[in-house]
This record gives C-alpha cells, sequence and structure tokens, in this order.
C-alpha cells in the first residue's frame, strides 16, 4: 500500500462516478478529433496513436515455398540512407543515424 | 451441426461440406483476398491455409478463417510438424494441429515429407531427409502419431528438393509408397514438385509419376517455380510459388488427372502474390481441366452402359 | 564436414544452415556425382530469407525507420544469432528489441528499440484471444465503500509499453506511408496497446497511467493502484483514467471484493 498517497473510498466514489459520466457521453472520437488529440498530445486525454491496419500488418506467415531472393552470406554491408530515421530528431543536434558510432 | 466435442475455444464452424469435396479446384486462403472473396459470395471451389498461421488464440486471423469456412470447404495444410526429422514431435504442437482439424472440419488434412525443427532451432523451411530404411521407420511412426492424433488419414505430400543425400537407399517414389502402405495415409500430389525435382535431379517426371502410387492421391498441387543455376551452371528449378503455372506443369497435370481421375487441385501462390482474379483464374484453369475429363469419363460410363 | 558417429542426417544438415562460414555437408550430393555447394545454399538462403522477412513483418515501422537495407543486415545477425524457437513465426522475434538495443550500428537512434517493443505487442494483441471489453454497468453496480477492493481483469490482448522517448509517435508515423514530418524524439511515452474486437488500437497514456494500468492488471485492487500511480505521477487523474483505460478495452471484468 502507499505511503504517500491514501486513497479514500469518497474520492474513489467520485472518481468513478465521473469516468462513468464520461463513458456514458463520450461517443467514439471521429478521425478528425483524434488525430487533434494526438497532435496536442493532451496530458489526460488516451490519444488513440494508431487503430486498424490489420489487413497490412497481419504479422508473418509460415512458408512452405523456396525464395529466388539471394540473401543469406554477408557480415558488412553498406550503410543506405532510405529510412525515415532522418527525420527523428534528439535535443543538442543528434539526429538518427545509420553510421556507424 | 458439427458433434466433435471441444475443450477449448469457440464451438465448431457449422460443417457445410461433405468429404471428399470431388473434382474442384481451389486456391491457397491469403487474407488480404478476404473482402473480395466474401464479397463475390459462395463458389464452386476451396481454399487451403497454412495450420501454423491459424494456431493463435483469436482474433482476425480465426474470423476470417471462420468467414472462409462457412461457404467453402477447407483444405488445413501443415507446414510445420517436422514429420520427416529424427526428433520425436512436439506434442504441443501436435495439439494444437488437433485443434483446428476439430474446430474447422477441413475436408483435406495434410502435411509435408520434410523437417524444419531439429534440437531447439525452427528453421522455417521444408528441409530434405535421405530415404532409408531407418528414416522410413521414423516417418512412419510419426505419421502414425499425426494420424492418431486427429483421428483420420494424413494426405503426405511429395517434397521438391535441391540436394541428395549419399545414404539413401530408395528412390522417393519407394518410399512414399512404403509410407502410403505403412500408415494407411492418402498422398497429396504436387505436380510442381515432381517437375522441379525432377530437374533438379535429373530424371524424368514421366518416369516419377509412372512409379507413383496414384491411386492414393485425394490432393492435388500446383504452382509456379522460379530458375536459377547449380554449380555446372546447369538449371537448378527454385519452388518458389511466386508466379503462374508453369506451361509443362499443366501438361503434366493434365496426364495426372487422366490416368487418376478427378482429385481437389489447388493452386499454390504464397509469394508476391496477385490480385484475386488473377489467382482465380489459376483455378478456372484447372477446373477446366477436371471438368474435361469428368464429362468425358461421364459420357465414357454412358456409352458403356 | 563427416557426421559425428551417432548423429543424425539433420544435425549435420543443419549445421551449416545459419553459418556461411561452414563449408556444405558432406552427407548431401548433386545428382551423378554433381557438386551440391549451390545447391545446399537454396536451403540457407531459404531459411535466412523466410526468417528475415519473418523479422520484417512484425516489426515493420523499425523497417520503415532504418530503411530495407539497413533492416535486412541487422535482421541477418539476429536470424543467426537468434533462430525461432517456436513453429508459430507470429511468436518470433521477442529477443529482437534488446538485440536492437545492443547493436552498435544502431546505437545513434536509442528509441529504436521501443518503437520494436510496441510493434512486439501489437501483434500479440493481434492473436490474442477473444474476449467481451468490461461494460461500464458493472463498475456502476459496485456499492461505493466496495470501490476500493475491486479488482479488473485484464484482457487477453491489452499491453503496455513504457518508453522514455516519443516511441508511440515515432511507431504511429511510421506504420504506413504517409511522410514522417519532423520528430522530436526526446518526450517520454507510454503505450496502451488493446483489441476490445478485431482492430487493434494503440493509446497514448497520460501521465500515471501506465503504473495505474499495469498495478490493475497485475491483479492489485483499485484503491492501491489509484495510490500508486499517484505516487508516481501527482498529476495522475483516476476519473479520466479509469474511464480511458474502459473505453480502450483494457478489461473483460471485474470482481468487487469478497464478491
Amino acid at each position: 500500500m502507499s505511503a504517500k498517497h491514501a486513497v479514500t473510498s469518497l474520492v474513489l466514489a467520485g472518481a468513478i462516478s465521473t469516468a462513468l459520466a464520461t463513458l456514458a457521453t463520450a461517443g467514439p472520437l471521429t478521425k478528425a478529433e483524434a488525430e487533434a488529440a494526438v497532435a496536442a498530445k493532451k496530458e489526460k486525454c488516451f490519444g488513440v496513436a494508431l487503430k486498424g491496419q490489420n489487413d497490412c500488418a497481419a504479422g508473418p506467415g509460415t512458408t512452405c515455398q523456396g525464395t529466388s531472393t539471394v540473401d543469406y552470406q554477408g557480415n558488412a554491408w553498406k550503410f543506405v540512407q532510405g529510412g525515415t530515421c532522418t527525420s527523428i530528431e534528439l535535443p543538442g543536434g543528434k539526429k538518427g543515424s545509420l553510421k556507424p558510432v | 451441426m458439427s458433434t466433435v466435442t471441444k475443450s477449448t475455444g469457440p464451438a465448431a464452424v457449422p460443417l457445410r461440406f461433405a468429404t471428399p469435396i470431388g473434382g474442384v479446384a481451389g486456391t491457397s486462403f491469403k487474407p488480404e483476398h478476404l473482402q473480395a472473396i466474401l464479397a463475390a459470395g459462395p463458389r464452386r471451389g476451396f481454399f487451403e491455409v497454412h495450420a501454423e498461421n491459424y494456431m493463435g488464440d483469436g482474433g482476425p486471423p480465426h474470423r476470417a478463417l471462420e468467414a472462409i469456412r462457412r461457404d467453402h470447404p477447407l483444405s488445413l495444410h501443415g507446414v510445420c510438424m517436422s514429420i520427416g526429422g529424427p526428433r520425436p514431435l512436439d506434442k504441443a504442437h501436435l495439439a494444437r494441429f488437433r485443434g483446428l482439424v476439430a474446430r474447422y472440419q477441413p475436408a483435406l488434412v495434410s502435411e509435408h515429407l520434410a523437417w524444419s525443427t531439429h534440437e531447439t532451432s525452427f528453421f522455417n523451411d521444408l528441409l530434405p531427409l535421405p530415404y532409408t530404411e531407418a528414416t522410413l521407420a521414423c516417418v512412419c511412426d510419426h505419421i502414425d502419431q499425426v494420424q492418431e492424433a486427429i483421428r483420420r488419414p494424413l494426405l503426405l505430400e511429395n517434397p521438391s528438393t535441391y540436394v541428395a543425400f549419399r545414404e539413401s537407399s530408395m528412390r522417393e517414389t519407394e518410399f512414399i509408397r512404403a509410407i502410403a502402405e505403412r500408415t494407411g495415409c492418402g498422398l497429396l500430389l504436387d505436380v510442381n514438385n515432381v517437375f522441379v525435382s525432377a530437374a533438379n535431379h535429373g530424371y524424368s517426371a514421366l518416369d516419377y509419376l509412372a512409379d507413383f502410387p496414384l491411386s492414393r492421391v485425394q490432393e492435388i498441387h500446383l504452382a509456379g517455380h522460379a530458375e536459377q543455376a547449380d554449380d555446372e551452371g546447369d538449371l537448378l528449378l527454385i519452388d518458389s510459388h511466386d508466379g503462374p503455372v508453369a506451361d509443362a506443369v499443366w501438361k503434366l497435370y493434365e496426364i495426372v488427372i487422366q490416368r487418376r481421375g478427378a482429385v481437389p487441385t489447388l493452386i499454390e501462390w504464397d509469394s508476391r502474390i496477385p490480385d484475386w482474379p488473377v489467382l482465380q483464374a489459376e483455378a478456372a484453369a484447372a477446373q477446366v481441366i477436371l471438368d474435361r475429363h469428368q464429362s468425358a469419363a461421364m459420357a465414357g460410363e454412358r456409352h458403356a452402359a | 564436414m563427416r557426421p559425428e558417429p551417432g548423429s543424425s542426417f539433420a544435425t549435420s544438415f543443419a549445421q551449416a544452415l545459419l553459418d556461411p562460414a561452414r563449408g556444405t555437408p558432406e552427407i548431401v550430393t548433386g545428382p551423378n556425382g554433381k557438386a551440391a555447394s549451390r545447391r545446399y545454399d537454396v536451403y540457407r538462403n531459404n531459411v535466412t530469407v523466410s526468417l528475415i522477412e519473418a523479422l520484417a513483418a512484425v516489426y515493420p515501422a523499425v523497417q520503415r525507420i532504418t530503411g530495407a537495407e539497413f533492416f535486412r543486415a541487422m535482421a541477418r545477425f539476429h536470424v543467426r544469432s537468434h533462430p525461432p524457437t517456436s513453429p508459430l513465426l507470429f511468436e518470433y522475434g521477442r529477443e529482437f528489441p534488446r538485440f536492437i538495443e545492443a547493436y552498435e550500428h544502431a546505437q545513434a537512434m536509442p528509441w529504436l528499440a521501443d518503437v520494436a517493443r510496441i510493434e512486439r505487442a501489437w501483434l500479440d494483441a493481434y492473436h490474442a484471444g477473444d474476449a467481451a471489453p468490461l461494460s461500464p454497468d458493472r463498475l456502476s453496480a459496485i456499492a461505493p465503500a466496495r470501490l476500493a477492493d475491486a479488482v479488473f481483469i485484464p484482457h487477453p490482448a491489452m499491453r503496455i509499453v513504457r518508453s522514455p522517448y516519443s516511441a508511440v509517435t515515432i511507431f504511429a508515423a511510421n506504420r504506413d506511408d504517409a511522410p514522417v514530418e519532423r520528430i522530436d524524439a526526446s518526450t517520454p511515452e507510454d503505450a496502451l496497446i488493446t483489441r476490445p474486437e478485431f482492430d487493434v488500437a494503440v493509446r497514448h497514456l497520460p501521465a500515471g497511467g501506465a503504473v495505474f494500468a499495469a498495478c490493475l492488471a497485475s491483479g492489485q485492487p483499485l484503491g492501491e493502484a489509484a495510490a500508486t500511480a499517484l505516487d508516481a505521477s501527482p498529476d495522475f487523474d483516476i476519473a479520466s483514467n479509469i474511464a480511458g483505460l474502459i473505453e480502450a478495452g483494457a478489461f473483460t471484468s471485474l470482481a468487487a471484493g469478497d464478491a
């Protein structure tokens, strides 16, 4: 049990009734609302970052066929820029990079 | 409605099609085709799935398979049982396989003469085995276990191979015939595999078929292959399932149907998967051959009567 | 390689499949005395390529972030050091996020492993068992005095991934083909992954939300979980978190105290 905070029945009951009221009134977010919520990254909002896409990201399947793509050797390779990592930044100007460090 | 009792999971899908399903052409079921298939409504044909892709607990894969199964016969094709390996079968995997057979009541259930797991590693490929008395005993033992578990005969598929084993003492056809006789299993004849292996090992596909126990064949596979070269620069065929069935394979298929009669025939297309109408057209081409044979056979019966 | 006495053909055949430094096993041959080297390489190639492609299918955002060539090279190392142990390919790649974390050439992308963790959780949610999400009515039926003892049963698909980086934003921006705008990777983000019916959803969790959800999922009663979340984050809001978790379908049922 927490040392710093105790949550009383009264506080919980209040929170639950607020939660139930929220659930009763909240319809599903429209796409625009969901995007706005994600953009704003509201601290108290469960912003939907991604939903669906079942068909295009269904994970791997088994194979019972061979492949004509040849790619089993190679311990060395060229670093090829081609990903989106260069758009992703950390403070200090450090961008994502495929260069060896 | 099914009378199969199940310990876990949702109830079995209502069984709409009795087995056997006769001389019908089907295709691999690929989730990207689900909407097109459902939109077209029930059609003549059947769908085959790799069992392992439906061994998760729930979610979209089972929903899709239930939707397909509602209106079409199903073929359950195991890829990873490792029947051809020396290690004991994975009991948990066998139980999952049995569960799928009970749940979906497929018209056809098949596995491969190959192995894919050794020690603790799963290699995700159909690996070859030597054909000896020792491996024959082991394979038969594994098939007995599978058939015991699923309580019905399994169809065993002939492999496509790229190497031979120095220790092999039997021809592949001899080996497969012995398996079928000892275990009572049926056979899945992959005509493209026959073509690929014949080219790769320098024998005649027709000789192979002449020696193959055709009367035990209850399903046929057709697929496309790719061309590469061996160490000597000679043609080496890869069983790639990434294109249309080759003309030479269609010819072999017609010969098989003439000799064996019409059996369910599947177009496999597993890589570079085309739009649904393209795959459907391949199945339609197989159906034409099946129907031509079936009407000729009926005419022959009428004539005889 | 001559097989060891007593070892099976499979042992000899398997040893070189994921190790290009090893020669072709002596047990195999081509027809009529032809060489078997390129022939055996077909199997090496099938194994390696199919497993790299399996990782690419589990981790599409990671591949888009790094580009295909970098990804395939990284995946090839992983396939060799961690081949799958289960024939269920959708289970493959659980070690991949940790591998990425330690991967020399990915050190400039410290957020990449957490993006991979969200992708792995996405696929787990996709295949998880089906269950109806908790109806809010169940909550309103509990007497106020017993709310603190209420225990929530997590939905089989529910997962939480915490990151000191903007892993949720980076994940979401790279799961499709839309252009990726500049992203500041330094904001800590926590993800809630659920699948109330058949669509997997990934949500941002607000302050304290991950601690709260994890406590509830591990079976802590509501009162204790709320207190722990408040300890972790003074901004934690009980009402909006309960509403958010229920709306997301994070739970299937609840037990109230001695009920």
